[in-house]
């Protein structure tokens, strides 16, 4: 195992350096002269000057390059343009606000998701599977960013029960989960980006359970007598890890994809920070994001396949 | 290859009428099995009920999509001869939403077509050659999957900045590196199999292995994953314009408008959820005819 860890560890590097390399690109991409887009307009020649010799424009691009990735690995991002400030510092209040709503949403998608689709792939054809399966499909089809305006129709605007935007009292921006008004700004943007990993991790367990029940020792587990309950029971175990995995994977996509509920509830994470960055045309605070984002990203998928093998040595071989 | 009219005309007669030896060729199977699919066969009807309206917009709308009043903003559905209302400069919605699907559905549509056919070849080049060339494709693709899709198409496009040209170049790029993965897993599956080795044997070129036994091959897995793509394409290209960076106003698109009309949610609410619904049920609609195919087709990805 402890083999199989470093060769998958080894395998992360080039792509993680790869990543880092897209987001260091987008500066270049960016039209016009690289160092306007990290400066503000009304630097002064100083100021230029430094950011000139502190990001190594005279050298070559590969140097640059080098450089860039030294001060990032130590947690120096460069300075919005917005506002002057480290882009670290508002980075990392930001990620934790989204890792709120993901994380939430991706609980609430599994503990429902699950039990709609183990139910439709134990009943495959049926009437229930049927309905699921629908609802599967709405999951993955509706716009979210649509269905978060729906609902701060219904619920803020017609019923007013739940606040529209924000995500506390008073434009607050430190959060306690356990006060109910706070609580009550998590709930919208929560359920919203629950839909999508819905939809999958649904369609995902369905087809996981109905092949699983195909297998021969489910048949096994029948002869020797065993009422059909425990019977599901060993056939939810045996379904539970690649469930888990895409469970695991739509965590790492709600991270990244946030952007659109966030704009729409104005809730202060990274989504809402790369929406800012891009509408100011704050390219140090958007290379900063996207780059710590896609970090996550790759480090999720990491973590979910050493999971995984762990559960289910046989996927070492592959 | 024996042409049928070489075959004894009694011997064709018995073929046909065995019934109980009655083999449809792949495709006719395809078609048998979709005729009593009525679920796709309507979704199916729906994606072309889309098309036809977007490209016919001109001829359907009944009014100037651009043409704006300000005594009319904001009116309900059906008032005066706004069949859906108007939008927050006094435009006909049902007009602009016509002409909506037009960019909406080419933002959908044409990166995928442009993706299928960049990705599909490089999956096909990295799954027949192999070796060196695989490693050096696939570990590329590799990089761009380390990225969620709408984190990466959002990268670009605010990097380049907005507009319809760069909002489809960044929805191209992200959908490149799965398509490849798909093409490269079904050509190298193929390419071990017996039949392409017999061909090689009897002196075919690589050329013809390719163009006859491995797209012959792929391209059924290929075309049904990128018609998949379809609806999560439309979904994100009008998330870009809905933040600004796909198209700008005040060109009509399904994405942008639902975020002008967002800021009446307090006065017309129903209006502002229209353009949501105009994506929600073109984004079903391909979901399900893809699913549909899928399943018809009995293609396992």
């Amino acid at each position: 195992m402890t083999a199989y860890i470093i060769r998958r560890l080894l395998y992360a590097i080039p792509i993680a350096l790869g990543v880092s390399m897209v987001c260091f690109a987008l500066v270049y991409i960016a039209p016009g002269d690289p160092l306007q887009t990290l400066l503000p307009e009304d630097a002064s020649a100083e100021t230029i000057e430094m950011v000139k010799k502190a990001y190594g424009f005279d050298k070559p691009i590969p140097v640059q390059y080098a450089l860039w990735l030294g001060k990032v690995l130590t947690g120096d991002f460069g300075n919005s343009i917005a506002s002057g400030r480290a882009v670290s510092e508002e980075l990392f209040k930001a990620l934790a606000n989204t890792i709120l709503l993901a994380a939430g949403a991706v609980a609430i998608a599994f503990s429902l998701a699950f039990a709609m689709g183990t139910v439709a792939g134990y009943w495959v054809g049926s009437k229930v599977d049927r309905f699921v399966t629908g609802v599967a499909v709405v999951g993955v089809s509706i716009p979210n960013y649509w269905l978060a305006i729906v609902l701060v129709i219904i619920f803020a605007v017609e019923l007013n029960v739940l606040p529209a935007t924000g995500m506390g009292p008073r434009g607050s921006d430190t959060f306690e989960l356990l006060t109910w008004d706070h609580f009550r700004h998590v709930i919208l943007p929560i359920f919203t980006l629950s839909m999508i990993p819905i939809g999958i991790i649904t369609r995902t367990t369905r087809s996981c359970v109905a092949e699983t029940l195909n297998q021969d020792f489910v048949e096994t587990l029948r002869a020797k007598g065993l009422v059909e309950s425990q019977v599901l029971l060993h056939v939810i175990r045996n379904s539970l890890p690649q469930v888990l995995a895409v469970m695991g994977l739509q965590f790492g996509y709600l991270m990244g994809g946030s952007i659109l509920v966030e704009t729409i509830f104005t809730w202060p994470g990274t989504g809402f920070l790369l929406n800012k960055a891009i509408l100011t045309r704050d390219i140090p605070v958007l290379q900063g994001t996207i780059l710590v984002l896609a970090m996550i990203f790759v480090a999720t998928n990491l973590v979910i396949d050493l999971c995984q093998t762990a559960i289910d040595p046989r996927l070492k071989r592959s | 290859m024996v042409s049928a009219s070489s075959v004894e005309p009694q011997a064709l007669a018995d073929m046909q009428s065995g019934p109980a030896l009655k083999v449809r060729g792949y495709w006719a199977s395809v078609a048998y099995r979709l005729r009593y699919d009525y679920l796709t066969l309507f979704f199916g009807g729906m994606v072309i009920l889309v098309i036809l309206s977007a490209i016919f917009a001109p001829l359907l709308a009944p009014m100037d999509p651009y043409q704006s009043s300000m005594i009319n903003r904001l009116k309900p559905i059906g008032y005066k001869d706004f069949l859906l209302g108007t939008d927050e400069l006094g435009r006909d919605l049902l007009s602009r939403l016509l002409y909506g699907g037009r960019i909406s559905l080419t933002m959908g549509v044409l990166p995928v077509v442009i993706a299928t056919l960049v990705g599909g070849t490089l999956g096909v080049i990295a799954g027949f050659v192999g070796g060196k060339v695989n490693m050096a494709i696939m570990r590329i693709m590799d990089v761009f999957y380390a990225f969620p899709s709408i984190l990466l198409a959002v990268a670009i496009s605010g990097a380049m900045g907005g507009g319809i040209v760069n909002g489809m170049v960044s929805l191209t790029l992200i959908f490149i590196p799965p398509l490849c993965r798909v093409a490269e897993t079904a050509t190298s599956q193929v390419r071990s199999l017996d039949f392409v080795e017999a061909a090689r044997a009897s002196g075919a070129g690589t050329f013809s292995i390719i163009s006859v036994h491995i797209l012959g091959n792929v391209l059924g897995p290929i075309l049904i994953y990128s018609s998949s793509l379809v609806s999560v394409s439309i979904l994100i290209a009008s998330g870009l314009s809905f933040l600004g960076l796909g198209v700008t106003p005040p060109e009509p698109d399904w994405g942008l408008m639902l975020n002008t009309l967002r800021q009446a949610i307090y006065i017309n609410p129903v209006i502002c959820a229209l353009p949501g619904v105009a994506i929600l049920i073109t984004s079903i609609s391909f979901n399900l005819v893809s699913d549909g195919l899928r399943s018809a087709m009995d293609v396992r990805l």
